[in-house]
């Protein structure tokens, strides 16, 4: 035999079958539930929002590598487009005007992924990006929350409207929680309440960070530790003063606080690498939260928490490093 | 069974593909010439004792070790040395080595061929490193140490466990999973007779959980020997592993079988430890038992088309014989095949030439489909720290490459590059494909020659 076309490499000749993409296609594979979730508790009307600001994400991505990287290939088929362009949809109220959603994904993915360079280079996370321009650019539209089934076949929302769980459990004052009527915890859980489109169902988000877990995708320990944080801050409050400060289970059920336990903090390239760091990453984030939504001036803390960390992260991963096997105190004989 | 053990950090889980586990060991008789390079070992090449037109039998004396960390090289066939050449090894590298043409098939005399178990053994610590010694045994397990070195324990040191690799966790690999098999009462002896070299009284045997066969069967016999009053009871047990890579690492096996953990830049030796693979203590009985020197091994032939075709073979080949004939023994190169590779997957070299000699360190031959051999597009670091979580020693290789890449060479000392097995984990891991084992090897180099240079400074 002829050995002139053999293929000389250096080891390992052995490749792991997980590749960028087919992690970025399990992540939207988890959203879907979500995306379900969506669509049963507001109708129609959230799908379609999805797709404009995937559509919207994919495409900028698309073109900034085709002309401004001058690149001959594309780089969307890996789908971390995909889940940006879902993420953010899933951090706007369903009402959102298409046009907001859209620039807001030119926004996520063109600012906050593609001016650093494209994927693995963006310091914060581009859909929490994309949603902090909306927030600060269209206040009114991006809190004004539908109902759930207020209208399931119709594109305009903007009839029925309601505040959200954690806006009727701020500032309330000097009366107390026991003036507002407070959604039940089944509510809470199942999503059938007020919101954005993924901060309805915390069920559906939990089935798809299960199922990046069971894929080995994500640690198991970062939602637990960033609910947990949440938990700890919003429960020192809730034992000081129960009446005008809600416990800290409604705390981890409502609001955006599962979506980002889940895949928020868990987003790779915007966390630090050691497993020690990511928890420490995780469970600042948590309290964070926490301290935003009782004490800041927004009702939900969950993506400025978020931003504030993955700033942090470069310091944490100069800080905290893997044990290194043979240098700690356990070596040495029995 | 007891739970299993393992090392504490890291770790990955290639698919095993043990395709050939099943296929009893076969005689590959000596080709028609052989190339037996003088260096198979870590250390000082062999100095020559022949020259051409030199006849020799099979365990005549090629070359002698040269200083401590040497090995000897005897003749694996009888015939005339046709010439003294250098030739290209596995590894790459230009090696001088023994050409000879084949004639019949005579052995040295006092050489013991038979299949007959020889159970007695001397006593005697140092007779037992000499004679290893000079029958040219190295680790066989790939890095080619010699074991005499290894077992010749400085003054004032102790050593009190000895651990057998049986771990194998090399895929496709099934030399050792067969010698265990076949030869289990051979590798007791052998065992105890390095753990007469070693001067210990506890010694393990670390077998993965894929092989449940050899861990009963070792099991069996280890009880049956102790019941017959050979050995003493809980003298050697039989270590069952849990199937993790490198779980076969000196350092990951160490800490598996006794919690200790070898410190950076020590040996073994430091946490009294002394470790050998399943093939060198067998070769180790061999010499000691039946005056065998180190003139054959066990070679895995295998491969994912070889094997569906009816090929692949675990045999018993003469040290010096050419690849080609080793493959064609056991099939033939599939059509298609796009990589040859010498050694495990993990950590084997590709070679580009049928005339590579088979050394005392070779336990594998792989041939790869073209589809599985090429390396696939190198994408951007989505900072995934699958490279991190898999690591064995607990380093950062994402950080390595970038330091390395940038030649920031002390930082990356800084972060312990030097203390990098070369296991491969983090090349495997990495879904973006990037080639992270090469450049943090290219970046031991330079931390080498830094050192080198700072030591030539201080003195």
């Amino acid at each position: 035999m002829s050995t002139e076309h053999l293929i000389v490499a250096l080891p390992p000749h052995e490749r792991s079958s997980v590749s960028i993409s087919r992690i970025m296609w399990a992540v939207v594979l988890a959203l879907v539930p979500t995306t379900v979730a969506g669509v049963f508790f507001y109708g129609i009307r959230p799908l379609v929002l999805t797709l404009v600001a995937v559509a919207f994400a994919v495409a900028v991505e698309h073109l900034v590598v085709r002309y401004l990287f001058r690149r001959e290939t594309t780089s969307i088929t890996d789908g971390s487009a995909v889940v940006t362009g879902m993420l953010l949809a899933f951090n706007v109220p369903a009402s959102l005007p298409f046009w907001q959603i859209a620039l807001g994904a030119v926004v996520a993915v063109g600012v906050g992924k593609m001016a650093f360079g494209g994927i693995g280079n963006n310091p914060f996370n581009p859909a929490l990006v994309g949603r902090a321009f909306l927030l600060i650019s269209f206040p009114v539209d991006m809190t004004t929350w539908p109902v759930p089934g207020a209208a399931r076949l119709s594109l305009d929302l903007s009839a029925v409207t309601g505040a959200t769980p954690l806006a009727l459990v701020k500032d309330v004052g000097s009366a107390g929680l026991g003036q507002v009527d407070l959604p039940s915890y089944l509510d809470l859980f199942l999503g059938n309440i007020g919101g954005c489109i993924g901060e309805a169902s915390a069920l559906a988000v939990i089935i798809g960070g299960l199922f990046l877990v069971w894929r080995g995708f994500i640690p198991w320990q970062l939602p637990l530790v960033y609910l947990a944080g949440l938990a700890v801050v919003t429960g020192v409050a809730w034992v000081v003063n129960p009446g005008i400060y809600v416990d800290p289970l409604y705390h981890v059920l409502a609001g955006g606080a599962m979506l980002a336990a889940w895949f928020m903090v868990t987003d790779m390239t915007t966390s630090p690498m050691s497993l020690t760091g990511r928890i420490v990453f995780a469970g600042s984030a948590g309290v964070l939260t926490g301290v935003i939504r009782l004490f800041g001036g927004f009702p939900e803390g969950a993506s400025y928490s978020i931003l504030i960390m993955n700033a942090l992260v470069p310091v944490i991963d100069r800080h905290i490093r893997p044990r290194t096997f043979g240098h700690g105190k356990s070596g040495g004989a029995a | 069974m007891q739970k299993l053990k393992t090392f504490s950090i890291g770790g990955v889980h290639p698919p095993e593909n043990k395709l050939t586990d099943h296929m009893a060991i076969r005689d590959l008789p000596p080709p028609p010439q052989v190339a037996i390079p003088v260096s198979q070992h870590i250390g000082k090449p062999g100095q020559l004792q022949v020259e051409r037109g030199t006849t020799v039998r099979v365990g005549t004396l090629l070359a002698k070790a040269d200083g401590f960390i040497s090995a000897a090289v005897h003749s694996s066939v009888s015939g005339t040395v046709k010439k003294i050449d250098s030739v290209i090894d596995s590894q790459g590298h230009r090696r001088q080595a023994v050409i000879i043409a084949v004639e019949g098939d005579e052995w040295e005399e006092g050489i013991d061929t038979s299949p007959e178990l020889l159970e007695d053994i001397s006593l005697d610590r140092g007779a037992i490193v000499t004679r290893i010694a000079e029958a040219g045994i190295v680790g066989a397990g790939g890095a080619t140490f010699p074991t005499a070195v290894k077992f010749s324990i400085p003054e004032g040191r102790t050593i009190d466990t000895l651990i057998i690799n049986g771990v194998e966790c090399e895929p496709y690999l099934t030399a050792d999973h067969r010698l265990m098999l076949e030869n289990a009462d051979e590798l007791i002896v052998g065992t105890r007779l390095l753990m007469q070299a070693a001067g210990v009284a506890r010694a393990f045997i670390g077998i993965e959980s894929n092989k449940p066969d050899a861990i009963e069967l070792l099991q069996e016999r280890i009880r049956l020997k102790a019941g017959e009053g050979k050995i003493p009871e809980g003298f050697i047990s039989v270590l069952a592993l849990q199937q993790r890579y490198p779980q076969g690492g000196e350092k990951q096996l160490i800490q598996a079988a006794t919690g200790r953990e070898v410190p950076s830049g020590k040996l073994p030796l430091d946490v009294h430890c002394v470790v050998s693979n399943v093939s060198t203590t067998i070769a180790v009985y061999q010499a000691m038992q039946k005056n065998r020197p180190f003139v054959d091994r066990i070679v895995t032939v295998t491969g994912k088309a070889l094997v569906a075709a009816g090929g692949g073979a675990n045999l018993r080949v003469r040290i010096g014989t050419p690849l080609g004939a080793v493959i064609e023994a056991a099939g033939g190169v599939p059509d298609g095949t796009g990589k040859i590779i010498m050694g495990g997957p993990m950590t084997g070299r590709s070679v580009t030439s049928l005339e590579v000699p088979i050394t005392k360190g070779s336990g594998g031959v792989i041939m790869i489909d073209r589809s599985e051999a090429r390396r696939y597009a190198v994408g951007h670091c989505i900072r995934c720290s699958r490279c991190v979580g898999g690591c064995p020693m607990g380093l950062e290789p994402y950080l390595l490459e970038k330091l390395v890449q940038k030649e920031r060479y002390e930082e990356a000392e800084a972060l312990s590059i030097m203390d990098c097995i070369e296991c491969g984990s983090c090349s495997y891991s990495c879904p973006a494909n990037r080639p992270l084992l090469d450049w943090i090897r290219l970046g031991k180099g330079k931390v080498g020659e830094l050192r080198r240079a700072r030591m030539r400074g201080t003195t």
